[in-house]
């Protein structure tokens, strides 16, 4: 099974605009750097991964960091505000369980933290694509 | 409220883990796939050794 890391895609520049929208937008909303670049597959792939992971944390009864009391809390706090507005949104409307109380739960948490993390690095391939750097 | 069983919820997380990864790592559709093919196997299959060790362990 081939494991062979990306090249860098030679010669292929796209410096008009501003080149960090696909960055941001991917980073607010899971796979909408992908829509702008026009890459529709990758980034409906990515937007249903990253929210479906999002969701089924939530649903597991997932905790969502909201403290910047403890070192902890505060790493869980801004990785879940990697998620753009799925925290936001969650956190206007109440949801996740505080504090955890189940095994079920716990992997929740897990899965809203990972969702946050995947959403980072969907966010940086968009950018990636954005300036040429992969195809 | 969602409660998977603990090996539903390894083959949900790598099977969303995994479909970032290879999008994200990978330039080709083909080789998107089989690199995503590739970590979801070593999610799930590291997560059942693991499980087997622990087993042993706590004998």
């Amino acid at each position: 099974m081939s494991t062979t890391p990306n090249k860098p895609v030679a010669g292929k520049k796209s410096d008009q605009g501003f080149v960090y929208l696909p960055l941001i937008a991917g980073w607010l909303v899971p796979g909408a750097g992908h829509f702008l670049l026009g890459k529709w597959v990758r980034g409906t792939l990515l937007a249903i991964s990253i929210v479906a992971m999002f969701v089924l944390g939530l649903a597991m009864q997932g905790k969502l960091y909201a403290s910047t009391q403890g070192v902890l809390d505060m790493l869980g706090t801004a990785d879940n505000l990697a998620t753009g507005l799925l925290y936001v949104v969650s956190r206007a409307l109440g949801l996740g369980a505080q504090p955890i109380q189940t095994t079920v739960a716990d992997y929740g948490t897990k899965f809203i933290v990972v969702a946050g993390l995947l959403n980072i690095i969907a966010a940086v391939d968009a950018h990636n694509l954005r300036t040429g750097r992969k195809s | 409220m969602f409660h998977p069983s603990h090996f539903a919820a390894v083959l949900l997380f790598a099977l969303f883990a995994s479909t970032v990864f290879g999008i994200t790592m990978r330039d080709t559709p083909v080789r998107m796939f089989r690199y995503g093919a590739y970590c979801f196997l070593l999610f799930v299959g590291s997560a059942i050794v693991l499980s087997w060790v622990m087993l042993l362990i706590a004998r």
